[in-house]
């Protein structure tokens, strides 16, 4: 059964979950405990480990418990699992099986599909812990670096909270899922990550803010669709952890409007309307950050036509995002239609909309990304910059789906291959952006003050003031 | 989705041709370097044989295995100096995805059953070039390996798996789609890696499979390494390979013997070859199959010996009859669904085809003589496993002798005429002995004669040219007939045979066909293949909520519970 219990905060591995009554899975988790910290210790940010940071804990699960403040070392993170309480009767949401009582034990015939589910979905939380692991170096300030840390240690609980669901229900199979988890590495020939955008390296903060704002919204997404699981612990668990993603994406999206609003200060004062005259990041650097990443994030939604996302739907795994917004749970009779390449050209073809689910969830995320366009060229509109900034057409460089392959401009008209690179140094991340990049990062870590490519923060952190020392770099 | 329902219909569509060349190639690149060849399999997801799916994460039709069948048979003929043969993946996630299973489930079960059966015949073609060629197969599983993409690795000798935490060998076929792994998956598991069963059972109800230090430890690869030094570790043990099977090999210089095509004349109701002739009547439902022995001047070239043998190359008689005949009888089986009796002749000398055999017997310490050999034994075996009844018709002017009298034995019937004024002589030769093995290991001969070992023992290593009397004496006849009875009890057993029902016959003479032992390889025929068919044509698998029908659709299937 799934039990949230009262939050236990004395034990070794923080819950809501009545671990101290599963001596069992105590004694399993006990066990994991010491392999994540090495793990994290490897590959945490670990050069700053002795560093008190002003992170945020989650100590219950209630509306001001998940959510206290303090100073805290990292290494001293109390990473735990807490499920959200349930609101009423949980139910299968979706699919066949549609309003029945939701499971709270796996079910037999989709035990393999949900661990899947489950282990992808955790692997990505480490995979970005690593990705960011050397992010400190160059914090543009103390405010971000905080922020950087909040992101990864929450990242790490998330990782927690997906492992508590391997070991709770899949048995030995489970255990050895998560032992791989702390085995696998981003970017590793041999070992890489499951998911392409999460090998991919993000070595300096444009990158930092472009993958919080659309690969960490992926995984909003994601983790929306699995809050209407039918499995009501996978259900729990991640209707909680959407509560911390919101402050990454939050993160992704104030980091790019500030640095797109310190560029449009210094296109404004550069007699020529040069920012990187000025050393900041100009706009069509900013403008390959966001093609670069979105398009890698579109990935990560998968096929456009699925087998496994009718299969997830239909057996009441995976929803759609805000199920309940719909009338239609089982959505067995409706089609989507999409753009497919047949013959060398586009043409519009309907699919069952079971096997849509992917570019249904994918529509809401575009949706979301384009809102966060309209906000930033609002700022660019407000310092009288005349530069706009667009999202690229998701069927622009494309590594899954049937868009995989093909070659289409930013707009999406499809292209040719010769095209496509003829213009790819204009479109995407190139080497030389890097080494600029690279070279304008240089750490600040006086408190109130930032690197001269961004904008400070409209306010602090938990009603702290802007120049608060966020970081402790000095005892 | 539109459904596909392409294969249901085969005749609205061109016929299916056999014949390919490297040339025309669409899903495979093949690589040499000195003993090494290296097989990448890259399929191109639009060049499907039928219309209506997708070729997608390097998935098979049965165009795919027709190039892959090329690739094998051209390997031993054109390749002759190479030892190792490397079959690895293009695409970069994805080593093989199995039969695509959107084809599968819009195929007609006639479609289905042949396309698993000539998949099935060149896994063990691969297999019959590791044992008998020196060609020895290795799968480089860089990526997913699933269904009939580790039933092909399980074809190799050794199966080497890349261990990037994700690569895994699996058969999800009965959890994903309610069918067997047919094309060899579950016979090789037992029977060739020696899986323990109990461990087989787990791995086969698993969809994903099995990755990485316990896919070595169960047994179903030989090794992992990983990601970064794969190519390398895998060439590495090629190489080892390669010096292993240089030892022992026949004789004769390596040159290569191209395999040109066949090109037989082609009619409404005949293709005519050099020395084969196929010709039918879809009314009657029968196809008469004519092969005309080798001439004198065959002869002679054969005894000239093994690298004269090699100087005719793909002209030889041996060679060149066998390949039309092969490509005749996959014409019938695909293309002519209908028709379920064919009555076979040999023409000829019948003491010359004699004299060849034991001429060709003798160059089998020349690698061209013996390949030659290995390459009609597979033909035979392609004969005994064809669904059709076969009656050999041994009338006047035929000379079912040697190698040819091997299609009378493996023929459901023979009919042979008893005329003094038309005398019909039928005899064995050197090939009958051994050389050309039945799919179970057994001669024709002895399995003629699994009941009556004295009779068999009688004819030991007899070549001598035997009247119909005489033969007919000695067991081999099914029916002697004389002059007035021939014509009208052929036709009546014809008329007969054609009446029956042909699912009872395709049952009845499988069983019939292979008295005795089985090998592995017969028992993916006669146990795996009898299976799977029996489950293709269940409503769990194709009926209209069946596992396989419903499969990349948005329903989800419904059983019916019960065992049967």
């Amino acid at each position: 059964m799934t039990q949230v219990s009262s939050v236990d905060l004395n034990s070794k591995i923080p819950n809501n979950v009545g671990l101290s009554d599963d001596p069992k899975l105590r004694r399993a988790l006990e066990k994991w405990l010491p392999e994540y910290l090495e793990w994290w210790g490897d590959m945490g940010p670990s050069d700053f480990y002795d560093k008190p940071v002003f992170l945020r804990t989650a100590v219950s699960v209630t509306r001001d418990g998940w959510a206290h403040y303090d100073y805290v070392k990292m290494p001293e993170y109390r990473w735990g699992i807490f499920l959200a309480p349930p609101k009423g009767e949980l139910t299968v949401k979706c699919g066949d099986e549609a309003g029945r009582p939701a499971w709270t034990e796996v079910p037999g015939e989709h035990r393999n599909a949900l661990r899947r589910i489950i282990v992808t979905q955790a692997d990505t939380e480490p995979a970005s812990v690593e990705q960011q692991r050397l992010l400190g170096h160059t914090a543009p300030s103390l405010y971000d670096l905080r922020n950087l840390f909040q992101v990864n240690v929450e990242e790490g609980r998330h990782l927690w909270a997906m492992v508590y669901l391997l070991h709770k229900h899949f048995g030995r199979d489970g255990r050895d899922e998560a032992e791989e988890l702390l085995r696998r590495r981003s970017g590793d020939p041999d070992k890489p990550r499951i998911l392409g955008a999460f090998n991919q390296p993000c070595d300096h903060w444009l990158s930092f803010f472009a993958f919080t704002m659309f690969t960490d919204r992926d995984g909003k997404y994601q983790l929306a669709a699995l809050a209407e699981s039918g499995f009501a612990p996978l259900a729990l668990s991640t209707q909680f952890m959407l509560t911390e993603e919101a402050h990454h994406l939050f993160v992704g999206e104030t980091g790019l409007d500030r640095i797109i609003r310190r560029s449009a200060e210094l296109q404004a004062l550069d007699p020529n309307g040069d920012v990187r005259a000025q050393g900041g990041i100009d706009f069509d650097l900013i403008q390959r950050t966001i093609n670069y990443w979105f398009s890698y994030s579109l990935d990560l939604f998968g096929g456009e036509i699925s087998n496994n996302a009718s299969d997830f739907f239909a057996s009441g795994l995976k929803g759609r995002y805000r199920e309940d917004k719909y009338e239609d749970h089982k959505a067995l009779s409706g089609t989507y239609r999409l753009p497919v390449v047949e013959g060398g050209r586009l043409v519009e073809k309907d699919v069952p909309l079971r096997h849509a689910m992917n570019e249904v969830l994918r529509d809401a995320y575009v949706a979301d990304c384009e809102r966060a366009l309209r906000k930033w060229n609002k700022t660019l509109e407000q310092m009288g910059s005349p530069t706009r900034l667009t999202l690229p057409s998701r069927r622009f460089h494309r590594h899954q789906g049937i868009y995989a392959g093909h070659f289409f401009d930013p707009e999406g008209n499809l292209i040719s291959e010769e095209t496509f690179e003829k213009n790819r140094r204009r479109w995407l991340l190139t080497p030389e952006d890097n080494d600029y990049l690279l070279s304008i990062m240089k750490p600040v870590y006086e408190p109130g003050k930032f690197a001269n490519w961004i904008a400070p923060p409209k306010r602090g952190i938990e009603g702290k003031p802007i120049d608060f020392e966020y970081v402790k770099m000095h005892d | 989705m539109d459904q596909p329902s392409a294969t249901n219909a085969t005749q609205t569509f061109d016929p299916v041709e056999f014949e390919t060349e490297p040339a025309r190639y669409r899903h495979f690149r093949v690589t040499y370097d000195g003993p090494i060849a290296t097989v990448t399999m890259d399929v191109d997801p639009s060049a499907c044989i039928r219309p209506g799916y997708e070729l997608k994460l390097n998935s098979y039709d049965l165009g795919v295995d027709i190039e892959l069948a090329d690739i094998v048979r051209r390997m031993r003929f054109e390749h002759p100096e190479v030892r190792v043969v490397v079959i690895t993946s293009g695409n970069d996630r994805v080593f093989c995805a199995g039969a695509n299973i959107n084809m599968l489930g819009s195929s007609s079960h006639a479609w289905k059953v042949n396309f698993c059966k000539f998949t099935n015949e060149t896994r063990c073609e691969i297999e019959d070039a590791t044992a008998h060629s020196g060609q020895v197969y290795v799968a480089a599983c860089n990526g997913t390996t699933a269904g009939g993409g580790y039933e092909l690795a399980l074809a190799c000798k050794e199966i080497y798996l890349q261990d990037d935490g994700n690569s895994a060998v699996s058969l999800p076929e009965v959890p994903l789609l309610g069918v067997l792994p047919g094309t060899g998956g579950l016979t090789r598991l037992s029977d060739k890696r020696k899986v323990r069963r109990d461990l087989a059972d787990v791995f086969c109800t698993t969809a994903e499979g099995v990755r990485g230090k316990k896919a070595v430890k169960w047994r179903l690869v030989d090794a992992v390494f990983p990601r970064s030094k794969f190519a390398e570790k895998v060439r590495a043990r090629a190489e080892a390979l390669a010096k292993e099977a240089a030892e022992g090999l026949p004789g004769g210089t390596r040159k290569p013997v191209i395999l040109p095509p066949l090109a037989p004349e082609v009619t409404a109701t005949s293709r005519t070859y050099r020395h084969v002739t196929l010709t039918w009547d879809d009314d009657a439902r029968t196809a008469t199959l004519t092969i005309a022995g080798p001439s004198e001047d065959d002869v002679a070239l054969v005894e000239r010996g093994g690298e004269a043998l090699l100087e005719a190359g793909a002209d030889l008689w041996a060679l060149r009859a066998f390949r039309e005949l092969d490509d005749a009888l996959l014409h019938l089986r695909l293309n002519h669904m209908e028709v379920g009796l064919v009555l076979v002749r040999a023409t000829g000398d019948p003491a010359r085809t004699i004299r060849h055999d034991a001429a060709l017997a003798a160059c089998r310490d020349h690698w061209f003589g013996r390949e030659v050999i290995l390459h009609m034994a597979r033909v035979l075996r392609r004969y005994d496993n064809t669904s059709r009844s076969f009656f050999a018709l041994g009338d006047a002017g035929t000379a079912f002798a040697g190698c040819l009298f091997e299609l009378a034995l493996g023929a459901d019937r023979f009919y042979l005429l008893d005329d003094p004024d038309q005398p019909v002589h039928v005899g064995l030769s050197a090939l009958s002995f051994g050389a050309l093995p039945m799919h179970h290991g057994m001669t024709r001969l002895s399995a003629h004669f699994y009941g009556e070992p004295e009779s068999l023992e009688a004819l030991a290593d007899d070549t001598s040219l035997k009247t119909p009397e005489e033969a007919d004496e000695a067991g081999l006849v099914t029916v002697l007939l004389d002059d007035i009875d021939w014509e009208d009890d052929t036709r009546v057993a014809i008329e007969e045979r054609v009446s029956l029902s042909p699912d009872a016959l395709t049952g009845m003479e499988q069983n019939l066909r292979f008295p005795g032992p089985e090998t592995m390889d017969s028992k993916i025929y006669a146990r795996l293949s009898a299976w799977q068919n029996w489950i293709f044509i269940r409503p769990n698998a194709t009926g209209p909520q069946g596992a396989l029908s419903l499969y990349g659709r948005p329903e989800r299937p419904r059983f019916d519970w019960q065992r049967v």
